[in-house]
């Protein structure tokens, strides 16, 4: 196997530990706006408490991408450059109030419900947003006129595709925070917030599940080839959907006299993604974009690949004890988990 | 206006809103770190105060800082993908290296914000030493790439394919470390007076000898001392930095010092407007020899000019006035924090209003510094993206629709600007000083 595969590999790595990392993240931040109003549960103070500390390093996961994207596969920027120019710019514009609002909302108590209204939304769109990414490099929406590719925005937005992943993003977005939101609250003994995140899994749960399945059958009619591959991976896509399974499931296993087992539905939907994704990716190959750009054609130089690839390794290594050192301040600590003000 | 003049103006913008809390962003924490040790070595509480303060100040800039130069790194593949197609295969280490420092800081500076409580003093320190050293960092790395764009090296372009890539020449590049140097000491210099401005604002609000007072006094000092080291350092370098542009980009020290004739003996135009019919600078202040000895430290040295070059290479010509006014507020920089040290230490009298004056200046004018370099820097490098390489028309994207794009960020920054002065007052407004614990030590 060649050089163009193991980097590709990586940046599919990075692609599911971002994908994760931000649903937990947006939709942490909608959670946190939804319940704000409503005194009677901590729900909010859970959710604040998870991400004021996380979404700065989820922020660097986003940059990490763009970045192994146009090092592994430079070749692929003028093509990308210009289909993704518009989606691109909402999807930033969208990341910057977000952030931005949040942040601000931490600083000014008074008008904090105010301004997390304007953070949650906008966060929420942006996985709907990001996610149309993968519509556009499945072919069919793009032209080439004389002073290069173009995106077909009209077509785009008239299509079944678009919707259906956008819904996706949505729905998956909810639903793996508010199982992650359960775990936590179940972490701090706050049954009712728990209560809470898990009422909310059980509903997003099936959502995306549908909407994954409405995501097939869109590529039957606007990306065939990719939907031809993928039946090849048939049986990841199987173990995906038992894996959707026992997560859900284990939502109303009972144990010690409490309802739900959210740690292992957690691990469970993780691994439903990871297959899942493990599937799409590979049936994706070897385009970056359908059909202009393969990853053979975009490759960087081979000097370059090695360079970047023993950086990564090396970096990743002396970084490693600072993440560790985050998990346990913030994730395992309980004084940080179940603080009261 | 054509697209690519858009997209100019639109990475133009986007950088210049970026860059105020980027700077800020690696000042900052120098100032917060200091503050941090001194209260650690005097036990004197207001030093703790500040370092509270000011991270506050600072953890609401960071929440603009990162959006916003994340959109500065998405739009450099979106709007330059040919520059980034030759950055992807020659130039990439510094990105990459760069994550590592965003995450550095991010980890360290969330530990520092929001586990405060449970750190031991040293554990204190040694947080906000990662966050500083990454704030840092990152500005060194993407520096890093800019200074390679003046000075490209680590490949060969045959037939417009690159080839002979490598990877460690290109980061290592000429005139990486005295650019990476300049950047890092100019962006200490801004953090201090930014302080020293503030606090100077709140002196001349509040009565003589209160405790308030006292407490924006250290800081006031703290800003003039930490800012006056640094801007002999960036004069210094600086000057170093004009001998590199000197060596290798030639045409843009002639535009710089409006010179149009090669010659030894060259002297320095200071001040007036670069004219171009007529060749020469208008209504500026001529020093014979100065720009010979400048550039070369020998008066025979002889400086290239413009006619030298092609008209159609030229940098644009007002980069003359941006470059004075960057080395004109250096120096009256400079010289303010001799004035303040002199006056405190020497004399030993309370400031005067109007020095308060100056001192409540010092802050805005060092942004300006840092904005009118960038755009020198940037602007006096055209027509070229990669010096003598690539040319920024060939660098530009072929989408079109940027016009739209261009106004929706424009009314983002403007938004984030706003909104992010409105918070801070509000902020400060809610947690006066008076309720702080201060004073406890004269
Ligand atoms: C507070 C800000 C500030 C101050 C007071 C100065 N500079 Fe500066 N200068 C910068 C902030 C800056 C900068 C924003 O950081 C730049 C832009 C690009 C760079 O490398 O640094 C810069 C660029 C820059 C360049 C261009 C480098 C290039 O194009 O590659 C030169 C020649 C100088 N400076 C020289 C000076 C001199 C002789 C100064 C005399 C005091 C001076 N600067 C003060
Ligand atoms: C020399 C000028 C610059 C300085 C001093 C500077 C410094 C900084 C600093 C201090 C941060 C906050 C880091 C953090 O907390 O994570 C930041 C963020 C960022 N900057 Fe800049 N920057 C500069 C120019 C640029 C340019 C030209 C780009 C794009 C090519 C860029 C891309 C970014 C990105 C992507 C982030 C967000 C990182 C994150 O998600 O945490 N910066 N910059
Ligand atoms: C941080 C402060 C910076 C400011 C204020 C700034 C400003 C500008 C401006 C005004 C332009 C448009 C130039 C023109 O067309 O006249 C520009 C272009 C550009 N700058 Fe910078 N810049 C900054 C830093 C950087 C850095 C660190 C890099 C390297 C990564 C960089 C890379 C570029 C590129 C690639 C272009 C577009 C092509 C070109 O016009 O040459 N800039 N910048």
């Amino acid at each position: 196997m060649g050089d163009e595969y193991l980097a590709v590999a990586m940046l599919w790595l990075f692609v599911f530990i971002y994908s994760v990392a931000a649903s937990i993240d947006f939709g942490t931040g909608f959670w946190s706006m939804f319940y704000a109003k409503r005194r009677h549960t901590k729900a909010t103070k859970i959710a604040n408490r998870f991400l004021s500390p996380s979404w700065k390093i989820t922020n660097v996961f986003i940059v990490l991408l763009v970045v192994a994207l146009i090092t592994f596969f430079p070749g692929a920027t003028f093509t990308l450059g210009a289909v993704l120019l518009i989606p691109g710019s909402i999807v930033l514009l969208l990341l910057a109030i977000r952030s931005a609002f949040m942040v601000y909302s931490y600083a000014a108590s008074k008008h904090r419900v105010q301004l997390s209204y304007v953070s949650g939304i906008t966060g929420i769109l942006i996985p709907g947003f990001l996610i149309s990414v993968l519509p556009i490099t499945q072919g069919g929406f793009i032209a080439v006129n004389a002073s290069g590719e173009q995106l077909l925005l009209g077509k785009l937005l008239s299509s079944f595709s678009f919707y259906a992943f956008a819904g996706f993003g949505i729905a998956s977005t909810l639903f793996l925070s508010s199982l992650l939101l359960a775990d936590y609250s179940r972490a701090a003994d706050d049954d009712d917030a728990y209560n809470t995140y898990r009422f909310d899994a059980i509903i997003t749960g099936p959502i995306s599940l549908l909407m994954a399945f409405l995501v097939l059958l869109t590529m039957d009619f606007e990306a065939n080839w990719l939907l031809e591959n993928l039946l090849f991976y048939r049986s990841w896509l199987l173990l995906s959907v038992c894996f959707f399974l026992i997560g859900y499931g284990s939502l109303f296993i009972k144990r010690n006299a409490k309802i739900g087992m959210p740690r292992l539905a957690v691990i469970a939907i993780v691994f439903q993604y990871l297959f899942a994704s493990y599937a799409y990716g590979n049936a994706h190959l070897p385009y970056i974009v359908y059909p202009n750009v393969t990853i053979e054609s975009g490759f960087t130089h081979p000097a370059m690949f090695k360079a970047l690839f023993i950086t990564y390794i090396v970096g990743f290594s002396i970084l490693l004890p600072g993440f560790i050192y985050f998990w346990r301040l913030f994730m395992t600590d309980k004084r940080y988990v179940k603080q009261e003000d | 206006m054509d697209e690519v003049l858009i997209s100019r103006s639109l990475f133009g913008t986007t950088m210049g809103f970026h860059i105020i809390f980027a700077t800020l962003g690696v000042g900052l924490p120098l100032m917060i770190l200091t503050a941090e040790i001194i209260y650690q070595r005097t036990n004197d509480h207001d030093y703790a105060i500040m370092a509270k303060r000011w991270t506050k100040t600072f953890a609401i800039l960071l929440g603009v800082a990162i959006p916003s130069g994340t959109i500065a790194g998405v739009q450099l593949s979106l709007l330059w993908p040919g520059f980034m197609e030759i950055v992807g295969k020659v130039i990439a280490l510094p990105f990459q290296i760069e994550i590592f420092a965003f995450f550095l800081e991010a980890l360290f500076m969330s530990i520092y914000v929001y586990a405060a409580d449970r750190l031991s003093p040293w554990m204190r320190i040694i947080s906000l030493f990662f966050v500083a050293l990454g704030a840092v960092a990152s500005a060194i790395l993407i520096t890093n790439i800019h200074a390679w764009e003046g000075t490209p090296t680590g490949f060969r372009l045959v037939n417009g394919e690159v080839v002979d890539v490598d990877p460690w020449a290109a980061f290592f590049n000429p005139s990486f470390f005295v650019t990476a140097g300049h950047v890092t000491v100019s962006a200490y210099m801004t953090g201090a007076f930014v302080v020293a401005s503030v606090a100077a604002y709140k002196m001349l609000k509040e009565k003589k000898d209160t405790k308030v007072y006292i407490f924006h006094r250290k800081a006031l000092m703290l800003g003039l001392i930490i800012g006056g080291i640094f801007s002999v350092l960036t004069a210094v370098n600086g000057h170093e930095s004009a001998q590199y542009l000197h060596e290798y980009q030639p045409e843009k020290l002639a535009a710089a010092e409006g010179l149009f004739e090669t010659q030894s003996y060259a002297p320095l135009a200071i001040g007036g407007f670069t004219d171009r019919e007529s060749r020469e600078v208008k209504y500026g202040i001529e020093i014979p020899w100065a720009l010979s000895f400048l550039a070369g430290d020998r008066f025979d040295e002889v400086v290239v000019g413009l006619n030298d070059f092609p008209e159609e290479y030229w940098p644009p010509l007002f980069v003359h006035t941006l470059f004075n006014a960057m080395v004109g507020i250096g120096f009256s920089l400079l010289f303010l924090s001799i004035i303040g040290f002199y006056w405190r230490h020497i004399r030993k009298k309370q400031f005067p209003k109007w020095l308060m004056w100056a001192f409540v200046s010092a802050g805005p004018l060092s942004m300006l510094g840092i904005e009118f370099g960038w755009i020198f820097a940037c602007t006096g490098r055209q027509p070229w993206t990669i010096y003598r390489i690539q040319l920024t028309k060939d660098a530009a994207t072929g989408a079109d629709a940027i016009g739209v794009i261009f106004f929706l960020f424009i009314g983002l920054y403007i938004l984030l600007a706003i909104a992010t002065v409105l918070v801070l007052h509000f902020y400060f407004k809610r947690h006066p000083l008076e309720k702080e614990k201060i004073g406890t030590i004269q």
